[in-house]
């Protein structure tokens, strides 16, 4: 039998490099046939900067500067995988004081990402209120970094063997404020988001992984566990003193969407409570100086206990990253941040491999976007979650 | 008639200064039309006003503030701004149908507004069909529309234009329905005599109350016709850029920007008119006068009340703005399937259901429903 069938040309639109939606420098050649999207090839590149290769002739410590324009809305997980790496190869040892501030700041971080995700997620989906509201909250943790860092974004905090400074008079009790203050915040966005039907409508079933899917395309983060796998590198790896805080990995079975969405939300809670067991939990307190307490109170004193500390030793420029190799991992916001280092014996790292969860997780867009529309792509694209600076490195 | 009659007093005026009643005719008639364009503008400006006050608002900033009181020489600032920018015409475009399709849009709106009544005799044409003409003249705008995003040479411009074309032949058709249904009720399609069968007992009498669903699917297909969140799919920065904006600079930006505000002005002075009373009072005015003993012909008592019927009638359109700019920073987008079945699937059932359930009642219940 002859069909008469009237088929429309297909139409190649080239998305990005700059696009309002498309996350920083992301190129999308999409395929369109009327509406739909028949093929998607992301092209990659647009902000690469060597990181890899600046790593092998730096010292970790003049490193440390350039990590956290990897991932430039979740800095304190770049510096903490940047000491990670050497500091477990060299086994240096991590005062229980330092890995306490450290699991603020990383669990501030991780707050600081989601905002930032949720507000360019549902300015995607066209609502553009939101964005204001998350941006308010990320400031207070902002300015939280910078009382305790001294810069807001680019704090170079991290050491090896602890962190560069101790938490000033007060900043417990602020932070303290902050995350109680956040709480609420986080149930004011989802009284305004949760349940507004079109939103429901329009991340409801839509960019659906499969469990399998999700563990064979390597996805991490909020991309695997909202596909139904509970696996959250603080549970599995047992690094800084996760173990000793009360708190629950957050995840959904649906895959889509709208579970990216609660998974992630969940974990905004979750960081929250960490953070105010740990300033609760803390060692030593929230004093002013330690270093004076323990002058003051002699060689005997408890306080020159290693718990006490913000630094195991001061990290010199020479520190000589050992002769071996491994594969280090933290959980970041987005997922798995791993760096894959070898050392031979020099101050500087012979290999230096990182392991972005964006760029893995960015894989899987082409074949969750094939057969949508094109107002999917920025559903899905922004559910993913991606930031150009650690994809392309 | 009752109320006031402007153009009766302008040449009863300059006849009576010895000036030939037909010349005084001719003198009259440009000033109605300069009114129409700029109560229009005047509307449309302050809309983009409000726009930017209320999104400040709901988003806890301040919005315009330095551009004189409350920052409300902004609209003024931003029609400097485009008039004086190079206006582009990309390089493989159409120019004719290019600067064409802009026109057509800003010509097709400010059309609309000869029919709109501020007041008894505050209109300028009242014509039989007034709102089958808001509704025909308002269906050339898609052709401008799919014109601009056709010429543009740009593939984002025209996924925007077939958009746009796409959401108004959808939207308009419920729309229509909705109109039609109030039409039925008041036994004409013109624009005066709709709001005058409101009138007898102020705001009990407003269609509002007898067409509560149309009211709903003329609001819905309205917000959707001036493609506004969450139906501004045409334009949807973060899918299209601009949609069939998007090459667009200067004065012929300006006609769509304007043609967009005066189209959403529009659209709450039709459901002002259409639902709401127009320019009646929710309490009957002609009543009060009776009690304060004042007669109907009284010219200070007719200068009052128009006044008063004007104001009524802005402030019911822009309660209608407010809630269109409100809605607009509080909801996400609808994706264009969703949007095409909400038309389609929902509001032309409903709207035909309205149109019988109105013809239904309007026997049944001829008192009620202007049988």
């Amino acid at each position: 039998m002859v069909m008469i069938e009237t088929k429309a040309e297909r139409m190649v639109i080239n998305m990005g490099p700059h696009h309002p939606s498309m996350h920083g420098v992301l190129r999308l050649i999409v395929t369109l046939d009327g509406e739909n999207i028949v093929d998607c090839e992301p092209v990659l590149g647009y902000l690469h900067r060597s990181m890899e290769k600046i790593a092998e002739n730096r010292t970790i410590v003049q490193y440390l500067p350039y990590v956290t324009r990897w991932d430039y809305l979740a800095t304190m997980f770049t510096e903490a995988i940047t000491v990670n790496a050497p500091e477990k190869l060299a086994d240096v040892p991590v005062p229980r004081r330092a890995s306490y501030i450290r699991m603020m700041m990383l669990e501030l971080s991780r707050i600081a990402s989601h905002l930032l995700w949720l507000g360019t997620f549902i300015a995607d989906i066209g609502a553009q209120t939101p964005f204001f509201y998350v941006f308010r909250e990320r400031e207070m943790i902002y300015d939280l970094f910078e009382a305790a860092t001294g810069m807001r974004m680019m704090h170079n905090y991290f050491r090896i063997g602890g962190v560069a400074a101790d938490l000033p008079y007060g900043w417990l009790d602020k932070c303290e404020d902050y995350c109680k203050y956040q709480l609420e915040k986080i149930d004011e966005y989802e009284r305004l988001i949760t349940n507004n039907p079109i939103f429901r409508k329009r991340v409801e079933g839509v960019g659906k992984i499969s469990r399998e899917d999700a563990i064979n395309w390597g996805l991490s983060g909020p991309m695997l566990r909202a596909s139904g796998v509970k696996w959250d590198l603080r549970k599995v790896d047992h690094y800084e003193l996760y173990d000793e805080l009360d708190w629950e990995v957050q995840w959904a079975t649906e895959g889509d969407c709208l579970a990216r969405y609660l998974v992630r939300v969940g974990e905004m809670r979750q960081s929250c409570k960490m953070i105010l067991q740990a300033i609760k939990q803390i060692p030593g307190g929230s004093y002013e100086n330690l270093e004076a307490q323990r002058v003051l109170a002699g060689p005997k004193s408890e306080w020159n206990s290693l718990d006490y500390q913000f630094i195991s030793k001061k990290p010199s420029p020479t520190f000589k990253i050992p002769a071996g190799e491994h594969y280090v991992r933290v959980e970041a916001p987005k997922g798995e941040l791993g760096i894959y280092l070898i050392g031979e014996n020099n101050v500087f790292p012979w290999r230096w491999k990182i392991r972005p969860p964006g760029f893995i997780n960015l894989q899987v867009l082409p074949q969750l976007v094939r057969g949508m529309k094109i107002a999917d792509i920025m559903a899905i694209l922004g559910s993913v979650d991606i930031i150009m600076g650690e994809v392309d490195r | 008639m009752t109320g006031i009659d402007l153009q009766r007093s302008f040449i009863d005026l300059f006849s009576g200064l010895g000036i030939d009643p037909e010349v005084a005719r001719v003198m009259w008639m440009p000033l109605p039309m300069l009114a129409v364009v700029t109560i229009a503008t005047v509307g449309a400006l302050a809309a983009t006003w409000l726009e930017r006050k209320i999104s400040a608002a709901a988003q806890q900033r301040i919005g315009p503030e330095y551009a004189g009181p409350f920052g409300l020489a902004i609209p003024a600032a931003d029609v400097v701004k485009l008039l004086i920018k190079q206006t582009v015409v990309p390089a493989n475009a159409d120019p004719l149908l290019f600067v064409l399709g802009p026109v057509i849009v800003f010509i097709s709106v400010f059309l609309s507004f000869l029919v709109i009544p501020f007041g008894e005799n505050l209109v300028i044409s009242n014509v039989a069909t007034g709102i089958f003409l808001v509704i025909a003249i308002s269906s050339i705008a898609p052709i401008g529309l799919l014109m601009s995003g056709y010429s543009s040479n740009n593939k984002y411009s025209l996924l925007g234009g077939l958009r746009a074309a796409a959401q108004s032949i959808s939207y308009e058709i419920p729309l229509a329905l909705a109109a039609l249904a109030v039409a039925m009720m008041s036994n004409g399609l013109s624009t005066v005599e709709i709001v005058e069968q409101q009138a007898d007992l102020g705001i009990l009498s407003w269609n509002v109350w007898r067409q509560p669903i149309g009211f709903i699917i003329f609001i819905i297909a309205a917000l959707a016709e001036c493609e506004r969140i969450p139906f501004d799919l045409p334009e949807a920065e973060e899918e299209l850029v601009a949609g069939y904006q998007t090459e667009y600079s200067g004065v012929n930006f300006m006609l769509f920007y304007g043609a967009s505000y005066a189209n959403l002005f529009l659209s709450a002075l039709l459901v002002a008119i259409l639902y709401l009373g127009g320019w009646e009072l929710p309490f009957p005015i002609d009543k009060v006068a009776e009690l304060l003993s004042i007669p109907e012909t009284n010219p200070i008592w007719q200068v009052v009340a128009a006044f008063l019927g004007a104001t009524v009638i802005l402030l019911k359109a822009f309660a209608f703005i407010f809630l269109a700019i409100l809605l607009r920073w509080t909801v996400p987008r609808v994706r264009i399937d969703q949007l095409l079945d909400l038309g389609w699937k929902f509001l032309l059932p409903i709207g035909l259901a309205n149109l019988l359930l109105t013809a239904a009642l309007k026997l049944a219940f001829p008192g009620a429903f202007g049988g």
